[in-house]
């Protein structure tokens, strides 16, 4: 799994790409991972201001829905017009034409709290290390994809 | 992997639209060993049966099967289930696996010294091998003339020699069977048809694909279009019921229901905006709030977001337009005939 040098990265799987006071934001390959084929994204509209820890749009995969939380506080300068009819170029391309909006940051000190590609890369593997020990232990009841979990016919 | 009613299952295996294309365009092979099999058998099994579900188990021949309910006395759905009758005096009923112990209590409970109520749960396997190429994929591992078994109809026969219900039902719109064996056989009979389906397309599918097939062709889930509280008319449901039948659990009150009206009804809903209904969102007309969404997704087959939903009556008309609240936002819908979708 791939995780680019240079990008800074979230404990909610978002990856934010700083230039100046810009920042571009998008889900981890990981993330898209876990969420499987994306088939809506729903996005702040230009000049929203959205709050660093705060849920600023969704995902949605064919089975639920998930929310995006803002990695850092700003206003939105831009979001990816391809999205809306090809989300499942967040599943193809998470890092580039994957991306989500463009904000102008409101506060550098919000990136300290953000992970480098090695600091998240480790934090994902123990993401999983926790997954797959819930699942030994049976215990495998607060995922993501269990918000759906339907009584089966 | 997500845990349910107390086994480990497949969400998806490679995706879960890839899963749902392949078995509506050749063939999708599920495990779904968790639903349940309770069998009534005894001189008083038919009476039993009659009383206890809703359809009517008299017109059923031996090695037939049909779909019907465990209602309780006010009508509501104590669960949907395909009853099989596999012996003169004895039926099979396949149930939700979130419903077993509660369907078992119910069906004991009322049982008298004329039949035996056994949950055999535990002992059985099902595999459920959907879609347009499954007859082609089963009929070179089994001596049994598929031919010969028509819809709702099914024959106890060697699979690759593993003894075998194979009954032709499914969840899926897709033409296709499902499998009934021994727990210690599953694993074979999954590796056996799956080796045996790969020249044919066939794919193992999952749990979310199995919901998004389901849902396109409008067929219920319980705990999300029937419950306990929900009755077969409101549901849409009533060609299950057979209320010429002398008596059954919750017949007066359906009667009373049929007579008086439903207030809810269960609707198609369509999207006309981007966005998902999802189950819970609030419908609305002119900002009145008329009823819930209980399953919604992205059709994969279709493109476009559908829903299933409870309006009040008065509003469940085809071509209406409502609304559905998301996050919210507000985005249009249309009530659509159902199902969705069709082969």
């Amino acid at each position: 799994m791939e995780f680019p040098e240079g990008l800074k990265y979230s404990k909610e799987h978002e990856w934010v790409l700083i230039e100046g006071t810009s920042a571009t934001i998008g889900i981890t390959e990981y993330a898209q991972e876990e969420l499987g084929d994306i088939v809506f994204v729903e996005l702040p509209e230009v000049g929203e201001k959205i709050v660093k820890d705060d849920p600023f749009g969704a995902v949605e995969s064919v089975k639920a829905v998930s929310d995006i939380y803002a990695p850092v506080s700003g206003e939105v300068m831009e979001t990816n017009e391809i999205l809306p009819d090809n989300p499942e170029t967040i599943n193809d391309d998470p890092y580039g034409d994957g991306w989500m909006v463009r904000v102008e940051l409101s506060d550098v000190d919000d990136l300290k709290d953000l992970m480098d590609a090695d600091e998240y890369a480790e934090y994902v593997a123990q993401q999983k290390e926790d997954d797959d020990e819930e699942e030994d232990e049976d215990e495998d009841d607060g995922e993501e994809e269990d918000e759906d979990e339907d009584e089966d016919k | 992997m997500v845990e349910f009613a107390g086994w480990e299952m497949p969400v998806q295996y490679r995706g879960v639209i890839d899963e749902h294309l392949a078995v509506r365009g050749k063939a999708g092979l599920f495990d779904v060993s968790h639903m349940g099999e309770i069998e009534v058998r005894g001189a008083g099994a038919l009476e039993f049966c009659q009383r206890l579900t809703a359809n009517d188990v008299a017109r059923l021949q031996l090695f037939q099967a049909q779909y019907s309910f465990l209602l309780n006395e006010q009508g509501g759905v104590i669960d949907d289930v395909i009853i099989y009758r596999v012996k003169p005096e004895a039926y099979f009923i396949c149930v939700n696996a979130s419903n077993i112990d509660k369907d078992f209590a119910w069906l004991a409970g009322h049982a008298d010294a004329a039949v035996e109520v056994e949950n055999q749960s535990a002992m059985y396997a099902q595999l459920a091998l959907q879609g347009p190429a499954a007859e082609a994929i089963l009929q070179p591992l089994t001596a049994q003339a598929l031919s010969a078994i028509k819809s709702f109809q099914f024959q106890f026969a060697d699979v690759a020699t593993i003894r075998c219900m194979v009954a032709r039902t499914g969840y899926t719109g897709e033409p296709g069977f499902e499998l009934y064996c021994h727990g210690d056989a599953a694993e074979r009979l999954w590796d056996t048809l799956m080796a045996a389906g790969e020249p044919n397309g066939l794919v193992a599918v999952g749990l979310g694909a199995r919901d998004t097939l389901r849902l396109e062709k409008a067929y219920p889930l319980y705990g999300h279009e029937l419950d306990d509280s929900t009755t077969p008319l409101e549901a849409g449901l009533e060609w299950v019921l057979k209320l010429a039948k002398p008596s059954f659990f919750g017949r007066e009150r359906l009667l009373e229901q049929k007579q008086h009206g439903v207030t809810r009804k269960l609707v198609g809903l369509e999207a006309l905006e981007p966005g998902i209904p999802r189950g819970g969102y609030g419908v609305f007309k002119d900002d009145a709030k008329i009823g819930a969404i209980t399953s919604g997704t992205k059709s994969p087959s279709l493109g476009k977001a559908i829903a299933l939903a409870y309006v009040a009556s008065g509003e469940a008309r085809l071509e209406n337009r409502v609304d559905v609240e998301i996050r919210g936002r507000k985005i249009a819908a249309q009530i659509v005939p159902l199902p969705f979708y069709r082969r």
